[in-house]
């Protein structure tokens, strides 16, 4: 036959490569997909038992502030109410990025405007090393030294709010460091030199051309801490104090979404009440972490550059 | 492509040796659950496993609540658990059968800085219940107290407060999910209150006295000091092969007398008392 021909009829074997690789990668994308799909449902299934086969009223659950899942009250209602774990975990959650923010931005400046040699050679890799340290450690840290000084510089127990902000805003700290770094790196360089050329110093370029034109990429840095912040479990578990109880200050023992997890899941049955309470605890947790993913996505549209 | 049929091969190969290993190996079995009792049975399957070569004996932790529902699932071959299994919810208690291998007592600790030796149950029960809130009030020093608990459904403090709160609730307070953090905690807060096995007793931390009766082994034996609990490794339905063979060690006097004492717990033959689910007490 016509060699011409006959390959204008078979496949070429790079189309079949091509078709392979297309394969290859469509079966990694569905493992992803069917994987997330999956822990999903299960602790959908889990967590939404508490309300409809427990019959635990929802408001309740996020309005109510006694956490004693085996205890019923005077109407034979299990006590459910998560709001000191909410205001626990959100209360750690921003005062950590509070505080992280402006050391982040101020290192990032640093980094790229004003020491970008020193930034690349030295902080960079102590920034990424922070980020490697497991969080048993900083626990441990916070466990043996934040502690005690927050007790007998404020009094109380120095278990609470304010220790678990430490630990987080030293764990989130470089997240939100390379994150805007990065975003400071994406601004154009005539940027800079148009804002130079027309007379501004070097801090009125940084402070509003530099840092507005990377804000959306700064904010999204931000979210990313609060987003680890938010799951964070062991670290916070060790110093926060682990007490179901609605914060009245920041040195009193407190609780959050995921120290009441690690805590009690161990000690309960699967199926009964008390294990579908934690679970509830779960799917609120993920149910955080999607809204704060799609506050990423909202703030990277929102600030694209046109 | 060839890397690709390599990595498979190596792949297929471990899977083959690991199944492999497990037929030639005979009998392995799984013990899940407290982990109070945890280093005892650890330490038991390892002497076992040391007389018996080619037996695998997996101990792993969790939680007695995670022993008893892997149990009732049949997920594993022993539960583990501080509690009998009629007292956790979710349980069906007939199904499974009752080993008892070790007693275990508990005593209240408090911070070195209280200045409180002794106690009634009632002034321990409501600094539990936050009546009681400086020591001062016991006979100790000026001092407010910290009550530290030990996490919600955990075997220990079930026990605890089935001895002292009475049927009360204690207040909301601090949660710890491990005996070792709320010995630490105590021994560093002032004021501090809270409640371990007397295996986690050291000299960073103050027993209490209940009624002029100390927290020792031997007063536990007789009954004299109420806050003890049996260890339990459950099995579904009555235990056959390696699992029997297994239990039958845990429980033999030798085992009892030497490896249970070592430990720090307190061996069933030394028990001068049995005591049932509902808590009545028969002397031997």
């Amino acid at each position: 036959m016509d060699p011409i021909k006959e390959a204008m009829l078979h496949r070429s074997r790079s189309a079949k490569l091509e078709r392979r690789g297309r394969l290859l990668s469509l079966a990694c994308i569905s493992l992803i997909v069917l994987v997330v799909l999956a822990i999903f449902i299960f602790v959908a299934s889990r967590g939404l038992a508490t309300f409809f086969t427990n019959k635990v009223n929802l408001i309740s659950f996020l309005s109510k502030s006694t956490w004693a899942p085996a205890v019923k009250d005077a109407h034979g209602v299990p006590q459910v109410g998560a709001l000191p774990m909410i205001v626990g975990s959100f209360g750690v959650t921003f005062l950590s990025a509070v505080v992280a923010t402006p050391f982040a931005v101020g290192a990032a400046i640093f980094m790229t405007e004003i020491s970008p040699n020193l930034g690349k050679r030295i902080l960079q890799p102590v920034i990424e090393l922070l980020v490697g340290i497991p969080s048993v450690v900083y626990g441990f840290i916070g466990l043996s030294v934040i502690v005690p000084v927050i007790r007998t510089v404020f009094g109380g127990t120095g278990f609470g709010i304010l220790a678990g902000t430490f630990v987080l805003f030293v764990m989130i700290l470089p997240t939100v460091t390379s994150m805007t770094v990065d975003a400071l790196k994406a601004v154009p360089r005539h940027y800079r030199e148009a804002s130079l050329a027309l007379g501004g110093t070097r801090w009125q370029t940084i402070s509003r051309v530099v840092l507005r034109a990377a804000m959306p990429g700064i904010l999204t840095g931000i979210v990313f801490g609060m987003a680890r912040a938010f799951g964070e479990a062991l670290a916070v578990q060790m110093v926060i104090g682990n007490a179901a109880l609605l914060p009245k200050d920041l040195i009193s023992p407190a609780s959050t979404l995921t120290s009441v997890l690690t805590s009690g899941i161990g000690n309960t049955v699967m199926g009964s009440l008390e294990n579908n309470a934690l679970w509830s605890l779960a799917l609120l947790l993920l149910l955080m972490s999607l809204a704060f993913n799609l506050l990423i996505r909202w703030i990277g549209k929102k600030g694209e550059m046109k | 492509m060839k890397k690709l049929l390599g990595i498979l091969a190596a792949l297929s190969l471990t899977l083959l040796v690991a199944c492999g290993a497990q037929d030639s190996n005979g009998e392995s079995i799984t013990a899940v659950g407290s982990s109070a009792l945890q280093p005892l049975v650890e330490a038991a399957a390892e002497q076992y496993q040391s007389d018996h070569l080619g037996v695998f004996i997996n101990v792993q932790g969790g939680g007695s609540g995670t022993g008893l529902s892997q149990i009732q699932q049949g997920a594993v071959e022993i539960g583990n658990s501080d509690l009998f299994a009629e007292e956790k919810a979710g349980i069906k208690a007939k199904a499974l059968t009752d080993h008892r291998v070790a007693v275990v007592g508990i005593t209240p600790i408090v911070n070195k800085s209280v200045g409180v030796k002794d106690l009634t149950v009632t002034q321990l029960r409501q600094l539990f219940t936050g009546e009681i809130t400086n020591w001062k009030q016991v006979g100790g020093k000026n001092l407010p107290v910290v009550v530290v608990n030990r996490a919600q459904g955990s075997g220990t403090r079930a026990t605890f407060e089935k001895w002292v709160m009475n049927g009360r609730q204690p207040l909301a307070a601090q949660e710890q999910d491990s005996t070792g953090m709320v010995r630490s905690i105590v021994a560093s807060t002032p004021g501090a209150v809270s409640y371990v096995a007397f295996s986690y007793v050291d000299q960073t931390v103050e027993t209490i006295s209940l009624d002029g009766i100390a927290p020792t082994e031997k007063n536990v034996t007789t009954n004299a000091w109420p806050i003890w609990s049996y260890e339990h490794m459950y099995t579904k339905g009555k235990p056959t092969g390696l699992t029997k063979k297994f239990l039958t060690y845990m429980q033999s006097s030798r085992t009892q007398k030497r490896l249970v004492a070592k430990m720090g717990y307190i061996p069933m033959t030394a028990m001068q008392v049995t005591r049932d689910v509902q808590g009545n007490v028969v002397r031997k």
